[in-house]
Formats: structure tokens, C-alpha cells, sequence
């Protein structure tokens, strides 16, 4: 990695500042530019990196970090913390089930970020739980996704409902609704197509088919190497669709992954599953402290 | 502008629009000091006029070579790479239209047998675009694709021979591997064609893209840059750290889903598009 890591970064200004004797709230503020430039670099939103140091700030100023021996580690605590109680708890990865099966899980979101194949990752993992999921296929248009879905659906081992790509989305959501509570699949997740947040007919789509379907969870599924847009895209999903988490995608890469500070600041949502692969079974519940460590490049 | 003085409020404006353009910090830190070096020898004293520098600057960082990327009269071989999602298959299908619709006979290489469904993807826009299509099984040797697709191109007397690839992390040893093993059959099998290999960048993709660029530069020497989904919010701006440091030009940009949205990169619309 290129980067120094941020701990020695703080270490050294604290070493420098040091010298001089008695710290000063100015030092603390140096030392919290370079937390600033981590977070930036990282790809947290701009004006969430401004929130979130003046947070600290004042953290800081009040634990007196000044007086401390050890002031690097104490503001890398502090840092550490307040990025955990961002990003959520543990058990936030919960599936939340309706008391009227099937219950419906829905996934939305940009373009290429993962959609398809975490349904078809979902639907794998909570088959091994002992459910009995079906997935749908809602995306009538991208080119195959159709046929994406069947594939990774068998490779899983849990049937797809389609109706080909001529019928509108919302009533293949209902129509496979329906199919499932036919086939006594408890659990129904829809694949829906990639769009933009600001493309007003496709996301009144999403609309039309959370209103005909009332999903217990509707997933955001974020690419985690999404830089400064995450702040508008999950703010026009959530603020459209009250989402109910988010999913993180292709955290098996090297990107530091500051959208996720963006998106818990943005949509105060939880992030519930990683994706850290391309292969089915490479889904995880999401981390919310290994995911500060890895942010903060520590 | 909301400021009638160039002053530090007005530089920090600036840097936090550049920021929140996806230029990263340290490129955003080195064009604005440059920006007030010459702003102070210019003695530029209207924001409207630091602004238009500051475009210019940009501009000029991103100055492409010659628009285009085949050679008329001679086999030109496009090796298209990415990471995964980032609109690879789709600019393919939007580059072979383009470039049939120019005149060339244009030939494409299913070369992504790993992703479900790629193959169906591509027919489809090889359908679309109305040129050939060589390809495998799911789950076939990649490098054999492009072996077999070479030999085609050339039977066929092909003016443009277009390899889709499977998307792939950069950190990724092996699969960087397979790509390189790909890129070698191609300079083998034409040795004298015009080659050209695109890296697919998503502008909503933040810092990473050039981690992405580094690493993907290192397994095939890549020629152009296609920056896909601007039709959204994001800017894209960390292309302007790739190009100042990596010297790789942007050739297109996305701008969406339909076989016509892609058009040629300039300079000056996107470098201004980032402040509006
Ligand atoms: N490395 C890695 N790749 C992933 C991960 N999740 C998805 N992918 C890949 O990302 C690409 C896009 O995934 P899809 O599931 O097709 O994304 P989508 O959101 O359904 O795309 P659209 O339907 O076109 O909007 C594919 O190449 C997937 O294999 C992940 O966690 N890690
Ligand atoms: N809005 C928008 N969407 C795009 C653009 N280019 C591609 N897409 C969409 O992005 C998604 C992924 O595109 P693909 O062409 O499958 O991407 P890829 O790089 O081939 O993906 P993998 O092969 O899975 O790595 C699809 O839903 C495309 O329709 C663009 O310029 N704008
Ligand atoms: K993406
Ligand atoms: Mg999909
Ligand atoms: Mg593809």
C-alpha cells in the first residue's frame, strides 16, 4: 500500500509537537488533518469528513488527549470509536421476516454493482439456514440478465421465477409472489435492474413495485470502491424507497472503502452483508470494526 | 460564483468541488496550488477568470492524442479490461456499432467465459451492433476464445477484431495473470496489427480507479481510457490523476445503457462539466 499508514502519520506530528512541550488544541488540529486526508483519500464524502472531525474535535478536546502520554493512540481510539458507532452493530445483519410468508426481500441499486449475483448469494446462504427462498427475475432490461439470474439461481440450487423481459417488472414481482406461496417458498428475493438514482421513471418503477409488494427488506447494493457519489445515490434510493440496510460489494479488492462511512452518515441504514467475491458463497455479514480499521488504512 | 474575490474562501471552494469531483486529495492539493501560482503571476482578480485557468489546467492535463482508435487499411486487434461491472460488454457492443456504422467490419471476441451469462450478453450485442461473434462454452479457456478468434479475423478479412474480456480485481494475481496470457496471444497472432487495449473505468468509482489503472497497466500496456455512467452524478475526476501521472488518455465516455450513448472524450466539457 502506498500510504503511510495513519498511525504513524499521527505519531510522528504528535513526536514533532512534542518537542515543543504542552500540547495545544492547535496541534490536535493538525493531527486531525491527517486523520482528514485519510479519510479523504479513503473516499469518504467530503462534507462527511467535515462532520466527522469536528465530532472527534471535540471528543478529543474533552478527554484531554492534550494531557496524555500517549496523545497518537488516544486520538486513534477516539477515531476508532466513533467510526464503529457509525458504521452500526453486529447483529444488524439480521433478515427481518414477515409474519405473512414469503417474505419479501428486494435489491436495488446502481448499475453493475452486484445486484444479481448477491440475490443469487443471499438465496444460497439463507437456503442453508434452512429456508426455502425462490429468486425473480424484475430486470427486464438488461441485456441477458434473465438468463444471469437462471444460471447463478441453479448454481445455488433455488428456483427462478421469470416471465422473459415483455411483461412490466411490478407484475412479474407480484406474479412470482405468488408462485412462491404456491410452491411454499417461504422467502422471495427480487433482482431488479440497475439504475440511476436520478432517472425518474426507473426509480418509480421501484416505487410501483414496493408498493404492490410490501418487502421487508429493501436492500441498497453498494460497490464498495464508490467514491464521493455514494452520498447521492443512497441519499435518493433511501430517501424514494426507505431502504432497510445496504449491502457492501467486491470488499475482496484493495479499495479502502470510505463509501461506507458515506452511507451510514447519509442514510443511517445498516450494512448488513459484504460481498468479497465473485463465487456464490462469498458472502459475508458485514464488520462494521474491521471495516474502520480498513478505512482508516490500519 | 457566490464570491466577487479570490480569496482563501474562494480557493477552498474550489478544492471542496474538485474533492467532491472524485480527484482524491493529492491531485486536488497540486492543481489548486499551481492554480494560485498563476493566478498570482497573471494577476487574475475576477473568480470568473481563476475558474477558466483552472479548466484550462485541467484541460491540459487531460489533453488526448489523436481522437480514434483503429487504422484505416490495417487489422486493428481492441483488447478491452476492467474490473468487474464497469461496462465493459456494453461498451463493446457501443464500440463495435460505432465502428460498423463507419464502414469496418468488425469481429467480437467472447473472451469472458466466467461471468454467468456473459456470452448471451454479448450475442445480444452483437446483435444489436450487427457484426460477427466468436465464442466458447461457459467456462472455456479464455486464452483459447481469442486463439480461435484470431484465426477468424483473419479469414475473414476483419478491419476490427474486439476481445471482451471477464471483469477482474487488479489485486487479483491469477486473473491478472490470465490477462496478460491473453494480451500475449494477441501480439503473437498480430504482430503487425494497429493494437489497442482499453481500460473501462465507472466515474463512480472513487481513489481506486488508479490503483486500478497501475495494476491493469502492468498485465497489458493499456492505450485509452473508456469512462462509463457519466449520464449520473459522479464526475469521474480521478481520470485526471490517471492521466497526469500514468500519461493515459481518456478516448470515450458512457453516458448510458442504449448502443448509442458513447461519444469521444473532450477535454474542456468534461474539465468544465466539473463545476456545474
Ligand atoms: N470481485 C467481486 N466481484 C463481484 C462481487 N459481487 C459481484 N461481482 C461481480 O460484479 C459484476 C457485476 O455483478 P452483477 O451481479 O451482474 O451486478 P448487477 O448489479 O446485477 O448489474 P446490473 O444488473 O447490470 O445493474 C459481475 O462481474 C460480478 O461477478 C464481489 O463481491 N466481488
Ligand atoms: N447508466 C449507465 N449504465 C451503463 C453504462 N455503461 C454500462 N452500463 C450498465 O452497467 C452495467 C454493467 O455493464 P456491463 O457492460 O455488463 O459491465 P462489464 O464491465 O462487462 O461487467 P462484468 O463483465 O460483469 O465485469 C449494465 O447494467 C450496463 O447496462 C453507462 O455509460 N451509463
Ligand atoms: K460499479
Ligand atoms: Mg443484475
Ligand atoms: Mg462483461
Amino acid at each position: 500500500m502506498a500510504f503511510e499508514s495513519l498511525s504513524d502519520k499521527l505519531q510522528n506530528v504528535f513526536k514533532k509537537l512534542r518537542g515543543k512541550g504542552v500540547l495545544t488544541e492547535k496541534d490536535l488540529k493538525e493531527a486531525l488533518r491527517e486523520v482528514k486526508m485519510a479519510l479523504l483519500e479513503a473516499d469518504v464524502n467530503f462534507k462527511v469528513v467535515k462532520d466527522f472531525i469536528a465530532r472527534i474535535q471535540e471528543r478529543a478536546v474533552g478527554q484531554e488527549v492534550l494531557s496524555s502520554l500517549t496523545p497518537g493512540q488516544q486520538v486513534i481510539k477516539i477515531v476508532h470509536e466513533e467510526m464503529i458507532a457509525l458504521m452500526g452493530s453486529e447483529e444488524d445483519s439480521r433478515i427481518r421476516y414477515s409474519d405473512k410468508p414469503p417474505t419479501v426481500i428486494m435489491l436495488v441499486g446502481l448499475q453493475g454493482a452486484g445486484k444479481t449475483t448477491m440475490a443469487a448469494k443471499l438465496a444460497g446462504m439463507l437456503k442453508k439456514q434452512g429456508k426455502k427462498p425462490m429468486l425473480v427475475a424484475c430486470d427486464v432490461y438488461r441485456p441477458a440478465a434473465v438468463k444471469q439470474l437462471q444460471i447463478v439461481g441453479e448454481q445455488v440450487g433455488v428456483p427462478v421465477f421469470e416471465m422473459g423481459t415483455d411483461v412490466s417488472p411490478v407484475d412479474i414481482a407480484k406474479a412470482g409472489i405468488k408462485q412462491a406461496a404456491k410452491m411454499e417458498c417461504g422467502l422471495v428475493i427480487l433482482d431488479t435492474a440497475g439504475r440511476l438514482h436520478i432517472d425518474e421513471e426507473l426509480m418509480q418503477e421501484l416505487t410501483d413495485i414496493r408498493e404492490q409488494t410490501s418487502p421487508s427488506e429493501i436492500l441498497l447494493v453498494v460497490d464498495a470502491m464508490t467514491g464521493q457519489d455514494a452520498v447521492n445515490v443512497s441519499k435518493s434510493f433511501d430517501e424514494l424507497l426507505n431502504i432497510t440496510g445496504v449491502v457492501l460489494t467486491k470488499l475482496d479488492g484493495d479499495t479502502r472503502g470510505g463509501a461506507a462511512l458515506s452511507i451510514r452518515a447519509v442514510t443511517g441504514k445498516p450494512i448488513k452483508f459484504a460481498g468479497v467475491g465473485e463465487k456464490l458463497a462469498d458472502v459475508e455479514a458485514f464488520h462494521p470494526d474491521r471495516m474502520a480499521s480498513r478505512v482508516l488504512g490500519m | 460564483g457566490a464570491y466577487d474575490e479570490v480569496d482563501d474562501d474562494f480557493y477552498e471552494e474550489l478544492e471542496e468541488a474538485l474533492i467532491l469531483s472524485d480527484l482524491g486529495m493529492e491531485t486536488t492539493v497540486r492543481i489548486v496550488e499551481s492554480l494560485r501560482k498563476k493566478a498570482r503571476e497573471q494577476r487574475l482578480k475576477k473568480p470568473e477568470e481563476v475558474r477558466e485557468l483552472l479548466v484550462e489546467e485541467i484541460a491540459g492535463i487531460l489533453k488526448t492524442s489523436e481522437p480514434g482508435i483503429i487504422e484505416a487499411g490495417k487489422m486493428n486487434v481492441i483488447l478491452v479490461i476492467g474490473v468487474n461491472g464497469v461496462g465493459k460488454t456494453t461498451s463493446i457492443g457501443k464500440i463495435a456499432a460505432q465502428l460498423k456504422s463507419e464502414g469496418n467490419k468488425v469481429l467480437l471476441a467472447a473472451a469472458d467465459t466466467f461471468r454467468a451469462a456473459a456470452i448471451d450478453q454479448l450475442k445480444v450485442w452483437a446483435q444489436r451492433a450487427d457484426v460477427d461473434i466468436i465464442y466458447h462454452q461457459e467456462g472455456a479457456d479464455p486464452g483459447a476464445v481469442v486463439f480461435d478468434a484470431a484465426a477468424a479475423a483473419r479469414s475473414r478479412k476483419a478491419d476490427v477484431l474486439i476481445c471482451d474480456t471477464a471483469g477482474r480485481l487488479h489485486n487479483k494475481k491469477n486473473l491478472m495473470e490470465e490477462l496478460k496470457k491473453m494480451n500475449r496471444i494477441l501480439d503473437r497472432e498480430f504482430p503487425d496489427a494497429h493494437r489497442e487495449v482499453l481500460l473501462v473505468l465507472d466515474a463512480t468509482t472513487g481513489q481506486n480507479a488508479l490503483q486500478q489503472a497501475k495494476l491493469f497497466a502492468e498485465a497489458a500496456p493499456i492505450t485509452g481510457i473508456v469512462l462509463t455512467k457519466l449520464d449520473g452524478t459522479a464526475k469521474g475526476g480521478v481520470v485526471i490523476g490517471i492521466a497526469g501521472e500514468l500519461k493515459i488518455p481518456v478516448k470515450y465516455i458512457g453516458v448510458g445503457e442504449g448502443i448509442e450513448d458513447l461519444q469521444p472524450f473532450r477535454a474542456e466539457e468534461f474539465a468544465a462539466a466539473l463545476f456545474e
